[in-house]
């Protein structure tokens, strides 16, 4: 199956690193958002990242910017997308937002086009609901930084066919992405553990048990992880992980799930982490 | 002196982004943990535009970017200008 042609809606920090490792692994890329100033600005990025890809020598892809961002169309026009073999969704975790473009994408593009949605929490089987294409639709849920990552988790709706598990496999493998394949359910796996981690995290800083540096710390020098709860955080960015909690307590309850008061103060100061410049840590 | 001027210019503009301010010339920002090498990126694009240089990309190479008497031996280089004004190591 020739998926070559694949659509990405969303150009956001996860949407333009999914377009960058396409176009870098020789996809030809339709990259959709809502305006001109979103889509400039993730081109700018992806060019940015390229050459910082090229200055660390982090991996064997395409490092020439002008070359990468050849293969990538960017476009505020949906019908773009009747061409694609493949959609890889990244819009914000909203459900209306979901309901929106997959509704939109549905009557759109080609009958054999799979839907990935790389949603963080929402069910897929919800998702595959919104089209007449469920055995289409499947779940990616792709990390952050997108081209540095080697392993994807792949979410497996009720509905999802074998058939759309093997395209999306083997257009991963052409990403030079392992993948975890999971069963649907709200947060799959990674999430599910880690939003409660990164919750609890917030909540210990809150309550001046420790600081930032210590809880991450702790993390990495005490369990061996790479990065703490709260550096990751900011990586991934407060915002989605408040998004990401708030569709995580539509599924599983306040009690568990219910954001900590801090987060939505950072979040709403504008400390969202890396992208704005601070977060837990400046930048 | 014109790479005293950019020296200069370099250390002003790390200094905005690093806590320890008072680094040796020939520090090496990255492996000495100063900067993040995610941060490389930042200082092409200030070099780039305060010094009006294109950074191609076999320039972008970390070496040249490593420390302060690293990108000022890279800006004159790509400015056409001579290395002799000093005799430190132009790493």
């Amino acid at each position: 199956m020739n998926t070559e042609i694949v659509g990405v809606i969303g150009a956001g920090v996860i949407g333009g690193g999914v377009a960058q490792n396409l176009a870098q692994t020789g996809h030809q890329v339709v990259v959709v958002d809502l305006t001109e100033e979103i889509l400039r600005c993730a081109e700018t990025k992806i060019r940015h990242n390229v050459r910082l890809q090229r200055m660390l020598k982090k991996h064997e892809e395409e490092m020439d910017a002008d070359a990468v961002l050849g293969r990538i169309r960017f476009t505020t026009e949906y019908a773009l997308l009747r061409e694609v073999d493949f959609v890889i969704e990244n819009v914000v975790e909203k459900w209306e937002v979901k309901e929106q473009v997959y509704t939109r994408i549905d009557s759109l593009c080609p009958r054999d086009c799979v839907f990935a949605s790389n949603t963080s929490a929402i069910s897929i089987t919800r998702i595959a609901s919104l089209t007449n294409r469920a055995p289409q639709v499947i779940g990616i849920h792709f990390m952050n930084p997108v081209p540095l990552k080697n392993t994807a988790e792949v979410i497996r709706g009720q509905h999802t066919s074998l058939e759309t598990i093997e395209r999306t496999r083997a257009l991963l493998e052409r990403m030079k992405k392992k993948v975890i394949l999971v069963n649907d359910s709200p947060g799959f796996v990674s999430n599910r553990v880690l939003m409660l981690t990164i919750n609890e995290a917030i909540l210990v800083v809150q309550d001046k048990v420790a600081g930032a540096e210590d809880v991450d710390l702790l993390f990495k020098s005490c369990f061996g992880h790479a990065m703490g709860p709260l550096e990751t955080a900011d990586l991934i960015g407060l915002d989605t992980i408040l998004l990401t909690l708030e569709a995580l307590c539509e599924s599983w309850g306040e009690e568990k799930f219910g954001p900590a008061p801090l987060l939505r103060e950072m979040v709403a100061a504008g400390l969202l982490g890396q992208k704005s410049g601070e977060g837990f840590y400046p930048y | 002196m014109a790479r005293n001027e950019a020296k200069k210019r370099i250390r002003s503009f790390l200094s905005k982004y690093l806590r320890d301010k008072d680094f040796e010339d020939d520090r090496d920002l990255f492996s000495s943990g100063l900067l993040n090498s995610l941060f490389a990126m930042e200082l092409v694009l200030f070099v780039e535009e305060d010094f009006g240089i294109v950074v191609e990309n076999e320039d972008l190479d970390l070496t040249n970017f490593c420390s302060l008497d690293a990108i000022s031996c890279f800006i004159e280089r790509k400015k056409g200008e001579p290395s002799i004004v000093e005799t430190k190591d132009d790493a």
